[in-house]
Protein backbone atom coordinates (compact mmCIF):
# COMPACT_ATOMS: atom_id res chain seq x y z
CA UNK A 1 0.00 0.00 0.00
CA UNK A 2 1.00 3.34 -1.13
CA UNK A 3 1.14 6.20 1.26
CA UNK A 4 -1.77 9.08 0.86
CA UNK A 5 0.62 11.57 -0.47
CA UNK A 6 2.62 9.16 -2.70
CA UNK A 7 -0.27 8.36 -4.57
CA UNK A 8 -0.77 10.47 -7.74
CA UNK A 9 -3.64 9.78 -8.93
CA UNK A 10 -6.96 7.87 -7.46
CA UNK A 11 -9.74 7.15 -9.41
CA UNK A 12 -12.91 5.58 -8.20
CA UNK A 13 -15.75 3.96 -10.00
CA UNK A 14 -15.16 5.29 -13.28
CA UNK A 15 -17.72 4.61 -16.19
CA UNK A 16 -17.70 5.99 -19.38
CA UNK A 17 -20.98 5.61 -21.20
CA UNK A 18 -22.28 6.22 -24.84
CA UNK A 19 -25.95 6.40 -25.62
CA UNK A 20 -26.80 4.81 -29.00
CA UNK A 21 -29.42 4.07 -30.96
CA UNK A 22 -30.24 0.70 -29.03
CA UNK A 23 -29.48 1.59 -25.58
CA UNK A 24 -26.40 3.29 -23.44
CA UNK A 25 -23.18 1.26 -24.43
CA UNK A 26 -20.64 1.23 -21.14
CA UNK A 27 -17.16 1.40 -22.78
CA UNK A 28 -15.59 1.52 -19.38
CA UNK A 29 -17.85 0.21 -16.21
CA UNK A 30 -16.51 0.82 -12.76
CA UNK A 31 -13.36 0.80 -12.37
CA UNK A 32 -10.92 1.86 -9.38
CA UNK A 33 -7.14 1.91 -9.21
CA UNK A 34 -4.69 4.44 -8.08
CA UNK A 35 -0.86 5.59 -9.53
CA UNK A 36 1.64 6.28 -7.57
CA UNK A 37 5.66 7.31 -8.73
CA UNK A 38 5.50 4.29 -11.30
CA UNK A 39 5.00 2.61 -14.64
CA UNK A 40 1.49 1.50 -15.03
CA UNK A 41 1.07 -0.78 -17.70
CA UNK A 42 -2.97 -1.11 -19.11
CA UNK A 43 -3.55 -4.06 -21.18
CA UNK A 44 -6.61 -5.29 -23.12
CA UNK A 45 -7.75 -6.18 -26.77
CA UNK A 46 -9.36 -3.87 -28.79
CA UNK A 47 -12.57 -2.81 -27.12
CA UNK A 48 -11.52 -3.77 -23.94
CA UNK A 49 -11.47 0.07 -23.16
CA UNK A 50 -8.35 0.88 -22.37
CA UNK A 51 -7.80 4.12 -24.36
CA UNK A 52 -10.90 5.25 -22.82
CA UNK A 53 -9.38 4.51 -19.26
CA UNK A 54 -6.76 7.27 -20.11
CA UNK A 55 -8.74 9.53 -21.89
CA UNK A 56 -11.59 9.90 -19.59
CA UNK A 57 -9.26 10.78 -16.95
CA UNK A 58 -8.36 13.91 -18.85
CA UNK A 59 -12.06 14.44 -19.31
CA UNK A 60 -11.53 14.47 -23.00
CA UNK A 61 -14.50 11.85 -23.66
CA UNK A 62 -16.31 14.14 -26.77
CA UNK A 63 -20.33 13.97 -26.32
CA UNK A 64 -22.62 12.38 -26.28
CA UNK A 65 -19.97 9.97 -24.63
CA UNK A 66 -20.54 10.43 -20.63
CA UNK A 67 -17.99 9.90 -18.08
CA UNK A 68 -18.89 9.31 -14.72
CA UNK A 69 -17.29 8.93 -11.14
CA UNK A 70 -17.45 8.67 -7.57
CA UNK A 71 -14.02 10.50 -7.92
CA UNK A 72 -10.71 10.82 -9.77
CA UNK A 73 -8.17 12.60 -7.23
CA UNK A 74 -5.10 14.39 -8.94
CA UNK A 75 -3.73 14.57 -5.40
CA UNK A 76 -6.19 16.58 -2.84
CA UNK A 77 -7.84 17.83 -6.27
CA UNK A 78 -10.98 16.35 -7.66
CA UNK A 79 -11.32 16.44 -11.11
CA UNK A 80 -14.34 15.00 -11.90
CA UNK A 81 -15.86 18.25 -9.54
CA UNK A 82 -13.24 20.84 -11.99
CA UNK A 83 -15.04 23.43 -14.12
CA UNK A 84 -13.74 22.95 -18.11
CA UNK A 85 -11.04 26.28 -17.33
CA UNK A 86 -9.79 24.77 -14.61
CA UNK A 87 -9.39 21.50 -15.98
CA UNK A 88 -7.68 23.09 -19.38
CA UNK A 89 -4.75 24.04 -16.55
CA UNK A 90 -4.77 20.11 -15.66
CA UNK A 91 -4.08 19.05 -19.44
CA UNK A 92 -0.43 19.23 -20.75
CA UNK A 93 0.68 21.35 -17.38
CA UNK A 94 0.00 18.46 -14.23
CA UNK A 95 -1.02 15.24 -16.89
CA UNK A 96 -0.63 15.12 -20.60
CA UNK A 97 -0.91 12.64 -22.94
CA UNK A 98 1.01 10.94 -25.89
CA UNK A 99 -0.93 9.60 -28.57
CA UNK A 100 -0.60 6.68 -31.02
CA UNK A 101 0.00 8.13 -34.15
CA UNK A 102 2.24 11.10 -34.84
CA UNK A 103 1.09 11.67 -38.28
CA UNK A 104 -2.67 12.29 -36.70
CA UNK A 105 -1.43 14.01 -33.71
CA UNK A 106 1.11 16.91 -34.76
CA UNK A 107 -0.03 20.28 -36.50
CA UNK A 108 1.05 19.88 -40.44
CA UNK A 109 1.00 23.37 -40.99
CA UNK A 110 3.36 24.20 -38.12
CA UNK A 111 6.80 24.02 -37.47
CA UNK A 112 7.58 21.42 -34.88
CA UNK A 113 9.32 24.20 -33.30
CA UNK A 114 6.80 26.38 -33.09
CA UNK A 115 4.25 23.71 -31.83
CA UNK A 116 6.68 22.63 -29.21
CA UNK A 117 6.87 26.39 -27.87
CA UNK A 118 3.59 26.52 -28.02
CA UNK A 119 3.38 23.87 -25.64
CA UNK A 120 5.52 25.30 -23.09
CA UNK A 121 4.26 28.90 -23.79
CA UNK A 122 0.88 27.55 -22.62
CA UNK A 123 1.80 27.08 -19.24
CA UNK A 124 4.96 29.07 -18.27
CA UNK A 125 5.74 32.69 -18.38
CA UNK A 126 8.93 33.03 -20.11
CA UNK A 127 10.52 34.92 -22.76
CA UNK A 128 10.63 34.70 -25.89
CA UNK A 129 14.45 33.28 -26.55
CA UNK A 130 14.13 31.49 -23.00
CA UNK A 131 10.70 29.63 -24.63
CA UNK A 132 13.08 28.48 -27.34
CA UNK A 133 16.19 27.42 -25.56
CA UNK A 134 13.95 25.30 -23.23
CA UNK A 135 12.49 23.61 -26.57
CA UNK A 136 15.94 22.94 -28.63
CA UNK A 137 17.16 21.60 -25.25
CA UNK A 138 13.89 18.81 -24.64
CA UNK A 139 14.68 17.97 -28.34
CA UNK A 140 18.10 16.99 -27.58
CA UNK A 141 16.65 15.33 -24.59
CA UNK A 142 14.78 12.77 -26.53
CA UNK A 143 18.40 12.29 -28.43
CA UNK A 144 17.13 13.87 -31.54
CA UNK A 145 20.76 14.40 -33.51
CA UNK A 146 20.22 18.09 -34.88
CA UNK A 147 17.83 19.83 -32.75
CA UNK A 148 18.13 23.17 -34.52
CA UNK A 149 17.31 21.34 -38.14
CA UNK A 150 14.25 20.08 -36.96
CA UNK A 151 13.55 22.78 -35.14
CA UNK A 152 12.31 24.12 -38.23
CA UNK A 153 11.03 21.13 -40.18
CA UNK A 154 7.28 20.24 -40.73
CA UNK A 155 6.06 17.05 -39.34
CA UNK A 156 5.65 15.47 -42.86
CA UNK A 157 9.28 15.56 -43.48
CA UNK A 158 9.92 13.86 -40.24
CA UNK A 159 10.10 9.71 -39.46
CA UNK A 160 7.42 8.23 -37.64
CA UNK A 161 9.87 7.38 -34.53
CA UNK A 162 11.01 10.86 -35.02
CA UNK A 163 7.79 12.51 -34.79
CA UNK A 164 6.77 9.99 -31.86
CA UNK A 165 10.10 11.52 -30.00
CA UNK A 166 9.07 14.95 -30.70
CA UNK A 167 5.24 14.41 -29.43
CA UNK A 168 7.23 12.91 -26.24
CA UNK A 169 8.92 16.36 -26.08
CA UNK A 170 5.83 18.21 -26.74
CA UNK A 171 4.40 16.51 -24.01
CA UNK A 172 7.25 16.42 -20.97
CA UNK A 173 8.01 20.28 -21.62
CA UNK A 174 5.38 21.54 -18.71
CA UNK A 175 7.53 18.58 -16.75
CA UNK A 176 3.67 17.15 -16.14
CA UNK A 177 3.63 14.90 -13.08
CA UNK A 178 1.88 12.21 -15.13
CA UNK A 179 2.02 10.78 -18.82
CA UNK A 180 -0.61 8.93 -20.10
CA UNK A 181 1.05 7.32 -23.27
CA UNK A 182 -1.49 5.60 -25.46
CA UNK A 183 -0.12 2.46 -27.86
CA UNK A 184 3.22 5.39 -28.07
CA UNK A 185 4.88 2.55 -29.91
CA UNK A 186 2.51 1.11 -31.69
CA UNK A 187 3.17 2.23 -35.42
CA UNK A 188 7.17 2.21 -34.68
CA UNK A 189 9.57 -0.27 -36.24
CA UNK A 190 11.29 -2.47 -33.17
CA UNK A 191 14.87 -1.21 -32.84
CA UNK A 192 12.86 2.56 -33.10
CA UNK A 193 10.52 1.26 -30.26
CA UNK A 194 13.37 0.37 -28.36
CA UNK A 195 14.91 3.63 -28.40
CA UNK A 196 11.54 5.69 -27.64
CA UNK A 197 10.70 3.46 -24.48
CA UNK A 198 14.11 3.25 -23.34
CA UNK A 199 13.76 8.15 -23.62
CA UNK A 200 10.19 7.51 -21.91
CA UNK A 201 11.78 4.91 -19.01
CA UNK A 202 14.91 7.91 -18.81
CA UNK A 203 12.44 10.79 -18.25
CA UNK A 204 10.17 9.25 -15.81
CA UNK A 205 12.74 7.91 -13.85
CA UNK A 206 14.60 11.22 -13.59
CA UNK A 207 11.41 13.31 -13.17
CA UNK A 208 9.70 10.94 -11.09
CA UNK A 209 6.75 11.24 -12.77
CA UNK A 210 4.11 8.61 -12.90
CA UNK A 211 3.32 6.70 -16.34
CA UNK A 212 0.22 4.83 -17.36
CA UNK A 213 1.35 3.19 -20.20
CA UNK A 214 -1.49 1.76 -22.50
CA UNK A 215 -0.85 -1.00 -24.94
CA UNK A 216 -2.22 -4.68 -26.42
CA UNK A 217 1.51 -5.83 -25.95
CA UNK A 218 1.58 -8.22 -23.48
CA UNK A 219 5.23 -8.76 -24.00
CA UNK A 220 6.41 -5.13 -23.90
CA UNK A 221 3.95 -4.34 -21.18
CA UNK A 222 5.61 -7.09 -18.73
CA UNK A 223 8.67 -6.32 -19.91
CA UNK A 224 9.07 -2.43 -19.74
CA UNK A 225 6.49 -1.70 -16.75
CA UNK A 226 6.12 -2.07 -12.88
CA UNK A 227 2.96 -3.24 -12.53
CA UNK A 228 -0.25 -3.89 -15.09
CA UNK A 229 -3.92 -4.05 -15.14
CA UNK A 230 -5.39 -6.29 -17.20
CA UNK A 231 -9.32 -5.02 -18.84
CA UNK A 232 -11.93 -7.07 -20.33
CA UNK A 233 -14.89 -5.80 -21.17
CA UNK A 234 -15.02 -2.65 -20.01
CA UNK A 235 -13.86 -4.08 -16.33
CA UNK A 236 -10.26 -4.92 -14.50
CA UNK A 237 -10.17 -8.72 -14.45
CA UNK A 238 -7.09 -8.62 -12.98
CA UNK A 239 -3.86 -6.74 -11.82
CA UNK A 240 -0.26 -7.92 -10.64
CA UNK A 241 3.06 -7.11 -11.18
CA UNK A 242 4.34 -6.72 -14.94
CA UNK A 243 7.47 -9.40 -14.02
CA UNK A 244 5.08 -11.55 -12.99
CA UNK A 245 2.74 -11.05 -16.01
CA UNK A 246 3.66 -14.95 -17.02
CA UNK A 247 2.20 -16.26 -14.06
CA UNK A 248 -1.23 -14.31 -14.02
CA UNK A 249 -3.92 -16.51 -12.98
CA UNK A 250 -7.02 -15.15 -14.66
CA UNK A 251 -8.09 -17.24 -17.84
CA UNK A 252 -8.65 -14.26 -20.01
CA UNK A 253 -4.44 -13.30 -19.22
CA UNK A 254 -3.88 -16.69 -19.56
CA UNK A 255 -5.57 -17.44 -22.61
CA UNK A 256 -4.28 -14.03 -24.10
CA UNK A 257 -0.60 -15.03 -22.84
CA UNK A 258 -1.33 -18.57 -24.86
CA UNK A 259 -2.18 -17.23 -27.64
CA UNK A 260 0.99 -15.10 -28.45
CA UNK A 261 3.27 -17.31 -30.76
CA UNK A 262 7.01 -17.47 -29.14
CA UNK A 263 9.89 -17.57 -30.56
CA UNK A 264 11.66 -19.62 -28.30
CA UNK A 265 8.76 -22.40 -27.53
CA UNK A 266 7.71 -23.49 -31.28
CA UNK A 267 4.81 -25.26 -30.98
CA UNK A 268 2.03 -26.62 -33.66
CA UNK A 269 -0.75 -25.56 -33.01
CA UNK A 270 -1.68 -21.85 -31.28
CA UNK A 271 -4.11 -22.04 -28.48
CA UNK A 272 -7.35 -20.17 -29.00
CA UNK A 273 -9.38 -17.86 -26.44
CA UNK A 274 -12.86 -19.47 -25.90
CA UNK A 275 -14.87 -16.38 -23.64
CA UNK A 276 -16.12 -17.25 -20.57
CA UNK A 277 -19.64 -14.87 -20.66
CA UNK A 278 -18.80 -14.85 -16.49
CA UNK A 279 -16.06 -12.46 -17.20
CA UNK A 280 -18.07 -10.23 -18.64
CA UNK A 281 -20.49 -10.28 -15.22
CA UNK A 282 -17.38 -10.62 -12.80
CA UNK A 283 -16.89 -7.58 -10.44
CA UNK A 284 -14.26 -5.41 -11.30
CA UNK A 285 -11.01 -5.97 -9.52
CA UNK A 286 -9.33 -3.17 -7.83
CA UNK A 287 -5.95 -1.73 -9.14
CA UNK A 288 -5.12 0.23 -6.22
CA UNK A 289 -1.66 -0.13 -5.94
CA UNK B 1 6.62 -28.64 -59.45
CA UNK B 2 5.58 -25.22 -58.55
CA UNK B 3 7.89 -23.48 -56.90
CA UNK B 4 9.21 -20.17 -56.66
CA UNK B 5 12.62 -18.61 -57.28
CA UNK B 6 13.77 -15.15 -57.43
CA UNK B 7 17.09 -14.10 -58.68
CA UNK B 8 18.79 -10.58 -58.62
CA UNK B 9 15.61 -9.10 -58.72
CA UNK B 10 15.85 -5.26 -58.38
CA UNK B 11 12.85 -2.86 -58.16
CA UNK B 12 13.14 0.95 -58.45
CA UNK B 13 10.76 3.80 -58.17
CA UNK B 14 11.38 7.14 -59.56
CA UNK B 15 13.97 8.26 -61.80
CA UNK B 16 17.37 10.61 -61.69
CA UNK B 17 17.72 12.28 -58.79
CA UNK B 18 14.27 11.25 -57.45
CA UNK B 19 15.34 7.08 -57.76
CA UNK B 20 14.94 5.06 -54.62
CA UNK B 21 15.95 1.71 -54.88
CA UNK B 22 13.42 -0.40 -53.20
CA UNK B 23 14.95 -3.65 -53.92
CA UNK B 24 18.53 -4.11 -54.57
CA UNK B 25 19.96 -7.75 -55.91
CA UNK B 26 17.36 -10.23 -53.98
CA UNK B 27 17.35 -13.99 -54.89
CA UNK B 28 15.99 -16.91 -52.87
CA UNK B 29 13.99 -19.95 -54.21
CA UNK B 30 10.81 -21.71 -52.34
CA UNK B 31 10.02 -25.09 -52.94
CA UNK B 32 6.82 -26.55 -53.82
CA UNK B 33 5.32 -26.72 -50.38
CA UNK B 34 7.54 -24.52 -48.61
CA UNK B 35 7.26 -21.86 -46.42
CA UNK B 36 9.34 -18.94 -46.43
CA UNK B 37 9.05 -15.75 -44.65
CA UNK B 38 10.11 -12.21 -45.40
CA UNK B 39 11.41 -9.66 -42.09
CA UNK B 40 12.46 -6.49 -41.81
CA UNK B 41 11.47 -3.07 -40.83
CA UNK B 42 8.91 -0.72 -42.93
CA UNK B 43 10.62 0.23 -45.95
CA UNK B 44 12.66 -2.79 -46.21
CA UNK B 45 11.38 -3.79 -49.25
CA UNK B 46 9.95 -7.07 -48.25
CA UNK B 47 6.24 -6.06 -49.26
CA UNK B 48 7.38 -4.63 -52.49
CA UNK B 49 8.80 -8.24 -53.59
CA UNK B 50 5.55 -9.61 -53.58
CA UNK B 51 3.92 -7.07 -55.27
CA UNK B 52 6.62 -7.56 -57.82
CA UNK B 53 5.79 -10.97 -58.15
CA UNK B 54 2.04 -10.33 -59.00
CA UNK B 55 3.13 -7.47 -61.03
CA UNK B 56 1.86 -4.15 -59.31
CA UNK B 57 5.30 -2.53 -59.74
CA UNK B 58 6.18 -0.62 -63.06
CA UNK B 59 9.99 -1.07 -62.80
CA UNK B 60 11.95 -4.19 -62.28
CA UNK B 61 14.67 -6.87 -63.37
CA UNK B 62 16.10 -9.59 -62.42
CA UNK B 63 14.09 -13.08 -63.17
CA UNK B 64 11.28 -14.55 -61.18
CA UNK B 65 10.31 -18.06 -61.89
CA UNK B 66 6.90 -19.50 -60.93
CA UNK B 67 6.68 -23.36 -61.40
CA UNK B 68 9.23 -23.10 -63.95
CA UNK B 69 7.81 -20.68 -66.06
CA UNK B 70 9.57 -17.45 -66.40
CA UNK B 71 7.58 -13.64 -65.33
CA UNK B 72 7.27 -11.29 -68.17
CA UNK B 73 6.28 -7.61 -67.88
CA UNK B 74 2.48 -8.75 -68.13
CA UNK B 75 1.03 -11.64 -65.46
CA UNK B 76 -1.27 -13.76 -67.55
CA UNK B 77 -5.04 -14.88 -66.02
CA UNK B 78 -3.08 -18.47 -65.89
CA UNK B 79 -0.62 -16.68 -63.16
CA UNK B 80 -3.41 -15.60 -60.96
CA UNK B 81 -5.14 -18.86 -60.83
CA UNK B 82 -1.88 -19.99 -59.22
CA UNK B 83 -0.57 -17.38 -57.27
CA UNK B 84 -2.74 -15.95 -54.87
CA UNK B 85 -2.08 -12.65 -52.20
CA UNK B 86 -3.78 -12.08 -48.72
CA UNK B 87 -3.40 -8.20 -48.06
CA UNK B 88 -2.70 -6.82 -44.65
CA UNK B 89 -5.39 -4.51 -43.75
CA UNK B 90 -8.82 -6.67 -44.34
CA UNK B 91 -10.48 -3.01 -43.57
CA UNK B 92 -9.20 -1.77 -46.54
CA UNK B 93 -8.94 -5.01 -48.83
CA UNK B 94 -12.86 -5.90 -49.02
CA UNK B 95 -15.08 -3.87 -51.22
CA UNK B 96 -17.29 -2.27 -48.79
CA UNK B 97 -20.37 -2.38 -51.05
CA UNK B 98 -20.05 -6.02 -52.06
CA UNK B 99 -21.33 -9.15 -49.89
CA UNK B 100 -19.32 -12.14 -49.19
CA UNK B 101 -21.33 -13.60 -51.29
CA UNK B 102 -20.47 -10.79 -54.74
CA UNK B 103 -16.66 -10.92 -53.55
CA UNK B 104 -16.15 -14.69 -54.10
CA UNK B 105 -18.35 -15.17 -56.79
CA UNK B 106 -16.60 -12.67 -59.04
CA UNK B 107 -13.45 -13.94 -58.57
CA UNK B 108 -14.85 -17.85 -59.06
CA UNK B 109 -16.74 -16.18 -62.49
CA UNK B 110 -13.19 -14.63 -63.43
CA UNK B 111 -11.42 -17.84 -63.42
CA UNK B 112 -13.75 -19.74 -65.57
CA UNK B 113 -15.53 -22.06 -62.87
CA UNK B 114 -18.65 -23.52 -62.74
CA UNK B 115 -20.28 -24.40 -59.92
CA UNK B 116 -19.83 -21.06 -58.53
CA UNK B 117 -23.18 -21.79 -55.82
CA UNK B 118 -21.70 -24.76 -54.55
CA UNK B 119 -18.03 -23.61 -54.33
CA UNK B 120 -18.82 -20.37 -52.41
CA UNK B 121 -20.48 -22.56 -49.91
CA UNK B 122 -17.26 -24.71 -49.48
CA UNK B 123 -15.27 -21.70 -49.56
CA UNK B 124 -17.11 -20.36 -46.55
CA UNK B 125 -16.75 -23.55 -44.56
CA UNK B 126 -13.14 -23.90 -45.19
CA UNK B 127 -11.94 -21.01 -43.90
CA UNK B 128 -14.58 -21.48 -41.09
CA UNK B 129 -17.21 -19.10 -41.68
CA UNK B 130 -20.75 -20.62 -41.87
CA UNK B 131 -23.47 -20.09 -44.58
CA UNK B 132 -24.99 -17.38 -42.50
CA UNK B 133 -22.29 -15.19 -43.49
CA UNK B 134 -22.66 -15.39 -47.39
CA UNK B 135 -24.80 -12.04 -47.89
CA UNK B 136 -22.98 -9.92 -45.40
CA UNK B 137 -21.72 -6.83 -46.20
CA UNK B 138 -17.72 -6.36 -44.75
CA UNK B 139 -19.02 -3.82 -42.07
CA UNK B 140 -21.10 -6.44 -40.57
CA UNK B 141 -17.86 -8.61 -40.05
CA UNK B 142 -15.17 -8.07 -37.33
CA UNK B 143 -11.60 -7.75 -38.47
CA UNK B 144 -10.71 -11.56 -37.92
CA UNK B 145 -14.13 -12.26 -40.00
CA UNK B 146 -12.98 -10.17 -42.97
CA UNK B 147 -9.71 -11.71 -43.08
CA UNK B 148 -11.47 -14.84 -43.46
CA UNK B 149 -13.15 -13.95 -46.20
CA UNK B 150 -9.64 -12.37 -47.65
CA UNK B 151 -8.23 -15.65 -47.11
CA UNK B 152 -11.71 -17.80 -49.04
CA UNK B 153 -10.92 -14.91 -52.02
CA UNK B 154 -7.31 -15.93 -52.41
CA UNK B 155 -8.57 -19.29 -52.48
CA UNK B 156 -11.42 -19.61 -54.66
CA UNK B 157 -9.64 -19.78 -57.74
CA UNK B 158 -7.50 -22.99 -56.28
CA UNK B 159 -3.43 -21.94 -56.08
CA UNK B 160 -0.68 -23.23 -55.57
CA UNK B 161 1.16 -20.05 -53.69
CA UNK B 162 -0.11 -18.00 -51.45
CA UNK B 163 1.39 -14.90 -50.57
CA UNK B 164 0.78 -13.52 -47.49
CA UNK B 165 1.60 -9.60 -46.75
CA UNK B 166 1.60 -9.16 -43.03
CA UNK B 167 -1.83 -10.97 -42.79
CA UNK B 168 -2.72 -10.54 -39.34
CA UNK B 169 -1.09 -7.41 -37.96
CA UNK B 170 -4.15 -5.97 -37.99
CA UNK B 171 -5.59 -8.03 -35.52
CA UNK B 172 -5.52 -8.61 -31.92
CA UNK B 173 -3.70 -11.52 -30.76
CA UNK B 174 -6.37 -13.89 -29.51
CA UNK B 175 -8.15 -13.53 -33.50
CA UNK B 176 -4.47 -13.64 -34.77
CA UNK B 177 -3.86 -17.15 -33.24
CA UNK B 178 -7.17 -18.24 -34.97
CA UNK B 179 -5.84 -17.06 -38.37
CA UNK B 180 -2.55 -18.66 -38.04
CA UNK B 181 -4.19 -21.57 -37.03
CA UNK B 182 -6.41 -21.60 -40.23
CA UNK B 183 -3.44 -21.08 -42.35
CA UNK B 184 -1.43 -23.76 -40.94
CA UNK B 185 -4.21 -26.19 -41.32
CA UNK B 186 -5.19 -24.74 -44.93
CA UNK B 187 -1.74 -25.63 -46.04
CA UNK B 188 -1.25 -29.15 -45.03
CA UNK B 189 -4.89 -30.02 -46.31
CA UNK B 190 -4.28 -27.91 -49.86
CA UNK B 191 -0.67 -28.54 -49.89
CA UNK B 192 -0.10 -25.03 -50.51
CA UNK B 193 3.15 -22.42 -50.46
CA UNK B 194 3.74 -19.70 -48.60
CA UNK B 195 5.42 -16.35 -49.35
CA UNK B 196 4.92 -14.61 -45.65
CA UNK B 197 6.08 -11.46 -44.83
CA UNK B 198 5.76 -9.40 -41.59
CA UNK B 199 7.87 -7.37 -38.86
CA UNK B 200 6.84 -10.03 -36.64
CA UNK B 201 9.74 -12.60 -35.62
CA UNK B 202 7.84 -14.59 -33.63
CA UNK B 203 4.87 -15.48 -36.25
CA UNK B 204 6.83 -15.80 -38.69
CA UNK B 205 9.01 -18.10 -36.66
CA UNK B 206 5.16 -19.83 -36.04
CA UNK B 207 4.59 -19.94 -39.55
CA UNK B 208 7.94 -20.86 -42.07
CA UNK B 209 10.65 -23.19 -42.24
CA UNK B 210 13.00 -20.91 -43.73
CA UNK B 211 13.45 -17.02 -43.12
CA UNK B 212 15.19 -14.01 -44.65
CA UNK B 213 15.52 -10.78 -43.09
CA UNK B 214 15.58 -7.58 -44.99
CA UNK B 215 17.43 -4.36 -44.64
CA UNK B 216 17.47 -1.22 -46.45
CA UNK B 217 16.36 -3.71 -49.81
CA UNK B 218 18.72 -6.37 -49.37
CA UNK B 219 18.57 -9.52 -47.97
CA UNK B 220 21.20 -9.84 -45.36
CA UNK B 221 20.50 -13.26 -43.91
CA UNK B 222 18.61 -16.28 -44.80
CA UNK B 223 18.54 -19.04 -42.01
CA UNK B 224 16.00 -21.93 -40.79
CA UNK B 225 13.77 -21.51 -38.22
CA UNK B 226 15.96 -23.44 -35.44
CA UNK B 227 18.63 -21.19 -36.21
CA UNK B 228 16.95 -18.41 -35.61
CA UNK B 229 14.76 -19.62 -32.52
CA UNK B 230 18.69 -20.12 -30.90
CA UNK B 231 19.56 -16.99 -31.50
CA UNK B 232 22.83 -18.84 -34.37
CA UNK B 233 23.19 -15.47 -36.80
CA UNK B 234 26.01 -14.17 -38.22
CA UNK B 235 24.96 -10.93 -39.08
CA UNK B 236 24.56 -8.10 -36.44
CA UNK B 237 21.39 -6.87 -37.83
CA UNK B 238 19.48 -10.31 -37.00
CA UNK B 239 20.65 -10.14 -33.87
CA UNK B 240 19.61 -6.59 -32.99
CA UNK B 241 16.23 -7.62 -34.81
CA UNK B 242 15.56 -10.93 -32.49
CA UNK B 243 16.60 -9.24 -29.07
CA UNK B 244 14.37 -6.20 -29.71
CA UNK B 245 11.81 -8.80 -30.58
CA UNK B 246 11.71 -10.29 -27.18
CA UNK B 247 11.10 -7.11 -25.20
CA UNK B 248 12.42 -4.12 -23.71
CA UNK B 249 15.40 -4.28 -21.59
CA UNK B 250 15.81 -2.28 -18.98
CA UNK B 251 18.78 0.42 -18.54
CA UNK B 252 20.12 -0.01 -15.48
CA UNK B 253 18.45 2.82 -13.16
CA UNK B 254 19.95 5.98 -12.49
CA UNK B 255 21.09 6.88 -8.74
Amino acid sequence: MLEQQDKLLDVQNLWVKFPTRSGVFDAVRGISFSLGKERLGIVGESGSGKSMTGRAILRLIRKPGIVSADRIMLHDKDLMTMSEREMRKVRGQRISMVMQDPKFSLNPVMTVGEQIMEAYAQHAKASKADVKRKALDMLEAVSIRDPERVFRAYPHEMSGGMGQRIMIAMMLIPNPEILIADEPTSALDVSVQTQVLSIMDRLVQERGMGLIFISHDLNLVSSFCDRVLIMYAGRIVETCRADKLHEARHPYTRGLLNSLPRLTEPRERLDVLKRDPAWREAQSVSGAS
Amino acid sequence: MSGLEISHLDVWFGSGHDRVDAVKDVSFRVDSGASFGLVGESGSGKSTILRALTGLVPNWSGEMLVAGEKLGKKRTAQFYKKVQMVFQDPYASLHPRHTVDQVLSETLYLHGFDAIDRRIVKLLDDVGLGPSFRFRYPHQLSGGQRQRVAIARALAPEPEILLLDEPTSALDVSVQAEILNLLVDLRMARKLTYVMVSHDLAVVGHMCERIAVMQLGEIVEIMSVADMRTMKTSHPYTKHLLESSLGYKRVESIG
